[in-house]
């Protein structure tokens, strides 16, 4: 026992110490702060004004129509053929027109764009008119604005309810997001640590150290020492990224807050839908800002039991894979010679990465139910599924499988691998492999 | 206790198809240096592999100091592999005291067995510069103080001066000399037969993944004794009584003779000389004593036949 810990020990500092590890663990932070800081401006700067032309040949809707942000209405007084002319001079993104009898006929309302209009335009504005003519409607039926406004007071009640629908919404993305965050750092740490254990064994096999030191300890406890240090690694540096990127997100909500709530509520708008413009900024009126949503969501999600299980799947995963990548460094001499057995390797992690793609559009679906389930999709699969809420059961019939499973690669890759390390100069072939897992001693 | 530091009963190792080790026993006494011979292939390094624990016996068993070979033994061996490295980005210093610690070593008790070492061997200056920056040769010499830093009782040296210029390998030589003589004992396993011829004790011959010969180098010599002597002299030998045969002869440079000739088995070399003595000038006169290079390239050809 006393030698793994060497051994551990050595993998570790050897690591850790290396400038690549430091680097790797400042830039990492910076890499996902600068990411996320991409697409908030970019939501920032795609928010440009469009502006539409309106024929209202019916006349009530003059002036109704509120210009915000997104939108800027300007009423024309001109035939439509004269309009349909003008349009492309006057620089309008497009001309929306109503017929007179479109309080009885709305369908006859016409938008005319030199480009097709995107489909979130013709919402706002079919929306708008919808509004107006509801509003007419009512009028038209004795509804006095006294009732109007007292209808506004019970929708305003209403839109709570409506508002908690919202925050049911706004959570399914941030389950998502979570998920697939999860699922896709469970991927890339896999990979990453796994090729660093294949790369630690094939260093020691092609300088030769190896041999000196399975004179001094079990080739098993060589190749566990190895994986376990490397493990340990992981770890350090996913800290060292949670409180880095913690600790820039402070700073970073600070700098940009503002354009990022402003990007933040535009998106939400246009993706929502239905809680118009007025809403989010009643909300924001209230404090409650969409930044605010985002955080009430993830109180809502079961943050330890995702991080705990993150850190399940994170070593399960691990184990299971870099014995198998330990292995194949074990029986190559060198890098080039990798790629025949790295494939083998590689192809349930990419297929668990496309499931994962299903597993969040259907997290209780069957397959993602069946891969989350076998050990060499799990580790991907399930964190897609937790965040999502996953019977207990479930749970723990893939966490024991899995456990099986990466018992099941080590020893495998153990007896692989204590033979691998002594061959050299010998090209090895799979046959070659399989003859090696029967060796006796 | 016993006198034999090793003993390998009936070893027996197969691979696959390749029987690597067929009833091999050997013994190797204590404070001696035991040369480990064989051509490419025989079986040496599987047997050293064996003895080291690095794998284990078909069949057999092993014998250290009197006990079955145990995880423990590991202390008690150093083994310098034919195929040896050095982890080239670690530091030298640090590099041996991990050594030195899987070898059950405090990292106290590594650090002050280090310390004499570097003096010994001049080195001091290397403790912090990383392994890949040192020439081949003072590689070498670091897995050799890594080999022996730990006072093993059995040193197993698998070509140990393949890579050594003759300086390098001198200091290397009069090291296991000096090992040997603080009771320590040494199996080293080469093809350089002069080195064999100058160090070692004993010796075993495997061929084939058997042992073909093995005892006190003394005795072997004996055993391949042809009774066969060698002069050197002017005049005419052809008269010599019939018991006498002259195996070769040819002339050398300075215009002398020289001769194999062969006594019987029952006879004296005196009588031979005082032969020599009636009919020529001898310049120099001695037995030809099998080199064990000759003993190698004769047993192993046999053996292959």
């Amino acid at each position: 026992m006393h030698t793994i810990f060497l051994i551990i020990k050595r993998e570790y500092l050897v690591r850790v110490r290396k400038k690549s590890f430091i680097i790797m663990t400042i830039l990492g932070p910076l890499l996902i702060f600068g990411f996320y800081a991409i697409i908030g401006w970019a939501a920032v700067s795609s928010i440009n004004q469009k502006k539409i032309a309106v024929i209202d040949e019916s006349g009530r809707f003059d002036g109704k129509f509120k210009n915000d942000d997104e939108t800027a209405y300007s009423f024309l007084k001109v035939p439509l053929a004269t309009a349909k002319k003008t349009f492309v001079k006057n620089d309008y993104n497009a001309l929306v027109f109503i017929p007179k009898d479109v309080i009885e006929q709305p369908k006859t309302v016409q938008i005319f764009a030199e480009k097709s209009v995107s489909l979130s335009l013709q919402s706002n504005i079919e929306r708008d008119i919808a509004k107006e003519i509801e509003t007419i409607k009512l009028g038209e039926a004795g509804i006095t604005q006294k009732i109007i406004q007292d209808a506004k007071v019970n929708v305003d009640a209403q839109t709570i309810s409506l508002s908690d629908a919202g925050e049911k919404s706004s959570n399914g993305i941030v389950t998502t997001i979570i998920s697939g965050f999860c699922a896709i750092l469970i991927y890339i740490s896999v990979l990453i640590y796994g090729t660093q254990v294949m790369r630690g064994v094939m260093e020691e096999k092609t300088s030769r150290i190896v041999e000196v030191i399975i004179s001094s300890v079990k080739p098993f406890q060589l190749m566990m020492g190895k994986i376990i240090g490397v493990a340990l690694v992981g770890l350090t540096q996913f800290m060292l990224w949670i409180v880095l990127t913690a600790g820039l997100f402070t700073i970073g909500t600070r700098l940009i807050g503002q354009p990022k709530e402003k990007a933040t509520s535009a998106m939400d708008s246009r993706m929502g839908g239905m809680p118009g413009q007025a809403d989010v900024q009643q909300k924001m009126a209230n404090g409650n800002n969409p930044v605010a949503d985002v955080m009430k969501a993830i109180d809502t999600l079961n943050i330890p039991l995702i991080i705990g299980c993150f850190l399940f799947y994170f070593l399960g995963g691990y184990l299971l894979y870099s014995a198998l990548f330990g292995a194949v460094g074990a029986a190559v001499d060198s890098e080039t010679e990798t790629q025949q057995f790295m494939f083998p390797i590689m192809m349930p992690i990419i297929a668990a990465i496309a499931f994962a793609q299903i597993a969040v559009r259907d997290p209780d679906g069957p397959l993602a139910v069946w891969t989350s389930m076998i050990p060499f999709t799990s580790p991907v699969v399930m964190m897609v599924r937790i965040p999502f809420g996953v019977p207990g059961w479930q749970l723990a019939i893939s966490m024991g499988l899995l456990v099986v499973g990466f018992i099941g690669t080590t020893w495998l890759a153990a007896r692989i691998y204590r033979v691998g390390i002594l061959m050299y100069g010998k090209k090895t072939s799979f046959r070659e492999l399989s003859k090696w897992v029967f060796y006796k001693g | 206790m016993t006198n034999n530091i090793l003993e390998t009963h009936h070893i027996v190792k197969q691979y696959a198809a390749h029987r690597a080790l067929d009833d091999v026993s050997l013994v190797v006494p204590k404070g001696s240096i035991f040369g480990l011979l064989g051509p490419n292939g025989a079986g040496k390094t599987s047997l050293i592999r064996i003895i080291n624990q690095i794998t284990a016996p078909d069949s057999g068993e092993v014998i250290l100091d009197g006990e079955r070979l145990k995880p423990d033994h590991i202390k008690r061996i150093g083994y310098l592999p034919e195929e040896r490295g050095l982890y080239k980005k670690m530091k030298v210093g640090e590099q041996l005291l991990y050594l030195a610690q899987l070898k059950g070593l405090t990292e106290k008790q590594a650090m002050d067995k280090l310390k004499i070492w570097f003096v010994k061997f001049d080195i001091k200056t290397w403790w912090e510069k990383q392994v890949q920056d040192l020439s081949k040769g003072m590689q070498q010499k670091i897995q050799f103080v890594a080999t022996v830093m730990h006072e093993p009782d059995l040193i197993i040296l698998d070509e140990p001066f393949s890579g050594f210029d003759p300086i390098n390998a001198n200091l290397i030589k009069d090291e296991i000399l000096e090992l040997r003589d603080k009771g320590k004992t040494i199996i080293f396993s080469t093809h350089r037969m002069e080195s064999v011829e100058e160090l070692c004790d004993y010796i075993a011959l495997i061929n084939r993944s058997r042992k073909v010969l093995d005892g006190a180098k003394r005795d072997i010599k004996e055993q391949f004794k042809t009774h066969t002597y060698h002069v050197e002299y002017q005049g005419d030998l052809t008269n010599l009584p019939t018991a006498f045969e002259v195996m070769s002869s040819r002339e050398t440079e300075d215009g002398f003779i020289r001769a194999d000739i062969k006594i019987p088995p029952d006879a004296a070399v005196n009588d031979l000389v005082r032969h020599l003595l009636d009919r020529v000038a001898i310049r120099s006169f001695g037995e030809n004593i099998p080199s064990i290079n000759d003993i190698f390239i004769q047993t192993v050809g046999e053996n292959n036949d």
